[in-house]
């Protein structure tokens, strides 16, 4: 038992603080591909030097990311033996696939990414940046397929009994997608354009308060808001389409995210509340019904509730599922309206005259962050007791020969050292946002080596 | 069973395993090799440019070991689940200084202080160090064998059953070959006197890899005599230890005449050699029981079905000439000596 806590403590903390960085990584290479393709369509060298200025932040999200994503490889072997054993032929094709295609794309290119601006001519870099972008698009693909096959599984059959049971592939393409996996693989990529977009937003509000890099700001600024607005609003509809397929493949999770007990009744919907475990109610604002709405287009229509299933079948934290889910929710309600006046603020024309709106965008950055944790949250915690959806149990999914001191140790080594690497991320984040896209006291705002290496390798 | 070329499937990705991992120790080999003799390097300008000799391409070769890990754990589950809970504690220390080591690259050069450069090349070079020795003593381990009981479950200790005597002695043996393969890298990066003084460290460097490596083939041919029955039942299979005597002794003979592009091949290529050398002394086993021969993982009680294997194998194929192309390219663009400008450490 007690093993089973302190690992589950240790993946939950190892895989959201490998998620901050992630989602950076995914949504900063779209606005790098966008900025890059306005240089080399307009020539214009402030979108270059837009460009180079967040390839460096990338540069650092990504380099975290790696750093804490090999951890998370390692640890399903490490501790979470027995259910490598079980997924492992299943899971192998989608890893296999992530690993030749999605990895070896992003870390072929990122080289040149990085350090190839004074290397090699604007298109080759471009296409590098590309490269980067959709490899790191693609990795979450797989990734999240691996996680949707462990949601909702399909393709597969089970061979060998009890303890030696394991799932073997039957149909690689059922499995890929399984029925939750395109609409959970199109919310994640969205939410990490959010994280992304916001992050610029936010660092280009602040120079703009600031009176720093005026022009060059107003320009990423736009691009990120554009960005921010599409993904804020179709994250809604992803968002919905992923509560249905919950509804359907996973009704014990959806009672929970609306703290829904009756076996089978027309269900509420709350905006925000508190689940009460024992008294089987929620007490918050609700709205009658909303729930069946939603997902049925009838307000009578019955939704499966908790009471439904065995106890040995719930999942533990019903409250902790709500209110994850409602963070989530909330924090998406409030990015639609705040990208929305931001817009229509930008089209009368009046976008940077309000500071107290800026001021709103410096903070925003953390909102995104905080709703892509809740959702996994939700979604992860809603999925107990099982690992695998109703064949395997999380219980049963440790490495047997390993002790509670074990994973202690690790642990207490991971704790360590991530707050070291939370520190050298904030530390450097803050360096660079500090000394900006160029040094202001240069004229032209661009170090003279670069321009002679443009002039070298023959660049306008 | 299906087979291509008369191989079966576990048996063709054995072989992609292998040389995923061949891939990983010749290109993390060379950087945690050119770590390893950092402190060996006095003035903060060589510091530097021995940093920058790895800096764009560190992080792509760590790629190479998350491919090769998706790959055992894709291909043998059983395998990967058994190792990596029996090896608890190396590999947990293995992520901390793999991540203690990208600390120190991106810390180091961010502020002028004599003393925080100083504290981040200690940490840069201890953990180089490390990674190489636990990838040694990883090795070493399942060369030997482990307590593996009947539902491939590991059964020994929890904590300090890895350092044994010969699993140190592997560790050894790979940290001075990754250390003479490091500084024939940096000798291809770097001029000046940096250069002179690695000529210096490179002959140190493979005498001290010819003395481990002399005594860890005498200690596994005493006392680790069940690794050398497949060369008994093939004695054609000897033609692989000649070439690795062979492709060691030419690493100081191209080095002497400064040929340290076709010296850098070589040693890569004993890198390989040798892992071809464990490939053939464990196949068809992946990881020998102590307890009783019945509890051998092998490559067939540990593979995935040949269904999924075969998926995994389409996808090799497909995709990797792709990932050879784009290496090419990578390397291309960064061939030639270090200079320091404003994208650097
Ligand atoms: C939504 C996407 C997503 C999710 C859910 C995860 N990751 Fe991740 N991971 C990425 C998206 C990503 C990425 C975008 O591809 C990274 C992060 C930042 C980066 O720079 O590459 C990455 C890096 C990364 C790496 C290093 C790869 C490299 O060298 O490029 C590994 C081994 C993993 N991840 C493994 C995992 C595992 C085992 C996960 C689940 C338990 C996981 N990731 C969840
Ligand atoms: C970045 C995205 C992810 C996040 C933030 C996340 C979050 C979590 C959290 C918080 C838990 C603990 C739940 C609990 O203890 O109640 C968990 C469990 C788990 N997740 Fe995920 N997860 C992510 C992606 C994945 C993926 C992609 C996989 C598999 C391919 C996966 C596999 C697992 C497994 C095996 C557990 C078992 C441990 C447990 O149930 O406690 N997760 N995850
Ligand atoms: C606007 C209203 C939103 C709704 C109705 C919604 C709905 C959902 C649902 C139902 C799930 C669970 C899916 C499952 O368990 O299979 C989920 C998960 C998730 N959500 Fe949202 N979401 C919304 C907004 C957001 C926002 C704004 C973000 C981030 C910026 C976000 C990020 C995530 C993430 C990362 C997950 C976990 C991955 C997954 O299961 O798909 N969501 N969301």
């Amino acid at each position: 038992m007690e093993v089973e806590i302190l690992a589950r403590i240790q993946f939950a903390f190892t895989i959201a603080f490998h998620y901050i960085y992630p989602p950076l990584s995914i949504g900063l290479g779209l606005i790098m591909v966008i900025m890059e393709g306005m240089y080399i369509r307009t020539r214009n060298k402030e979108y270059e030097t837009l460009a180079r200025f967040w390839t460096k932040i990338f540069a650092l999200t990504f380099g975290l990311g790696v750093a804490t994503g090999i951890v998370m490889e390692f640890e399903f072997g490490t501790n979470w033996a027995t259910y490598s054993r079980f997924v492992g032929d299943v899971f192998g094709s989608a890893l296999a696939a992530e690993g030749i295609f999605a990895f070896a794309l992003e870390s072929g290119f990122l080289g040149v990414l990085i350090f190839g601006w004074n290397r090699v001519k604007p298109w080759v870099h471009m296409v590098s940046t590309v490269g980067v972008f959709l490899g790191s698009m693609f990795s979450a693909v797989w990734i999240v397929v691996a996680n949707s096959w462990q949601q909702t599984p399909t393709g597969y059959h089970i061979v060998g009994e009890g303890l030696n049971a394991r799932a073997e592939i039957t149909d690689f393409w059922e499995m890929v997608f399984n029925p939750s996996s395109v609409d959970r693989i199109i919310h994640v990529w969205q939410g990490a354009f959010l994280a992304g977009a916001f992050l610029v937003l936010s660092v280009h509000a602040y120079y703009l308060i600031r009176g720093r890099y005026v022009e060059i700001s107003t320009k990423a600024f736009k691009i990120a808001l554009g960005v921010a607005t599409v993904f804020s609003l179709t994250q809604l509809v992803s968002g919905h389409r992923s509560a249905v397929v919950v509804a359907e493949h996973q009704p014990a999770k959806l009672a929970a995210m609306e703290g829904h007990f009756d076996a089978s009744a027309p269900a509420d919907m709350y905006v925000f509340g508190w689940v009460d475990k024992e008294k089987q109610k929620v007490i918050g604002l609700r709205i009658p019904r909303g729930l069946s709405f939603l997902l049925h287009y009838d307000f009578e229509a019955p939704v499966t509730g908790l009471n439904a299933f065995p106890l040995e079948d719930r999942p533990g934290q019903v409250n902790a599922v709500f209110q994850f889910y409602h963070i989530m929710v909330a924090i998406g309600m409030f990015l639609i309206a705040l990208t929305l006046f931001a817009s229509f603020q930008w089209w009368r024309g009046r976008l940077f005259t309000y500071r107290w709106l800026l001021w709103i965008f410096v903070f925003s950055v953390l909102l995104p962050q905080i709703a892509n944790q809740a959702g996994w949250f939700a979604a992860e915690m809603g999925r107990q007791p099982w690992v695998v959806y109703g064949l395997l149990r999380t219980s049963d999914a440790l490495s047997k020969s390993v002790t509670a001191n074990q994973v202690l140790f690790s642990l207490i080594l991971f704790t360590l050292i991530y707050t070291l690497l939370l520190a050298l991320f904030l530390y450097l984040l803050n360096k660079k946002i500090k000394h900006g896209p160029y040094d202001e006291a240069k004229e032209d705002g661009r170090p003279l080596q670069e321009e002679i290496a443009d002039a070298v390798i023959g660049k306008s | 069973m299906a087979t291509i070329f008369g191989l079966d499937y576990p048996t063709l990705w054995f072989l992609v395993v292998g040389g995923l991992f061949s891939g990983y120790a010749i290109l993390d080999g060379f950087d945690f090799g050119a770590g390893a003799w950092h402190l060996f390097f006095r003035k903060e300008e060589s510091r530097r440019i021995a940093l920058n000799a790895v800096g764009p391409v560190w992080d792509g070769n760590e790629v190479w070991l998350v491919i090769g890990g998706g790959a055992l754990f894709a291909g043998f589950p059983v395998m990967y689940a058994t190792l990596f809970s029996a090896m608890y504690v190396p590999f947990m220390l293995f992520l901390v200084f793999i991540i203690f080591r990208a600390v120190s690259i991106e810390f180091r050069s961010k502020e002028p202080m004599k003393w925080w450069r100083a504290t981040w090349d200690v940490a840069y070079s201890i953990s180089s160090i490390m990674l190489a020795f636990l990838l040694g003593v990883v090795l070493g381990n399942v060369l030997q064998g482990m307590p593996i009981d009947h539902e491939y479950e590991y059964a020994g200790g929890p904590f300090f059953e890895f350092l044994n005597p010969y699993a140190l002695m592997v560790g050894v043996t790979t940290l001075a070959l990754m250390m003479t393969h490091g500084a024939i890298y940096l000798l291809l990066k770097t001029e000046g006197r940096l250069y002179t003084k690695l000529t210096l460290l490179l002959r140190s460097g493979i005498i001290f890899f010819v003395v481990s490596f002399s005594i860890t083939t005498l200690y596994t041919l005493i006392y680790i005599p069940h690794l050398s029955d497949n060369f008994q039942e093939d004695p054609a299979l000897f033609i692989v230890p000649v070439l690795v005597f062979l492709s060691i002794a030419n690493i100081p003979r191209l080095a002497h005449k400064r040929k340290y592009s076709q010296a850098f091949l070589f040693s890569s290529i004993t890198i390989s050699l040798l892992l071809i050398l464990v490939a053939i002394e464990l196949y068809p086993n992946l990881l020998l029981s102590t307890l009783d021969p019945q509890n051998t993982i092998t490559i067939y009680n540990a593979a995935s079905s040949e269904k999924s294997l075969g998926i995994m194998l389409t996808i090799t194929a497909i995709g990797g000439p792709m990932i050879l192309v784009y290496m090419f390219f990578v390397y291309r663009t960064f061939k030639g000596k270090v200079k320091l400008d404003d994208t650097s450490y």
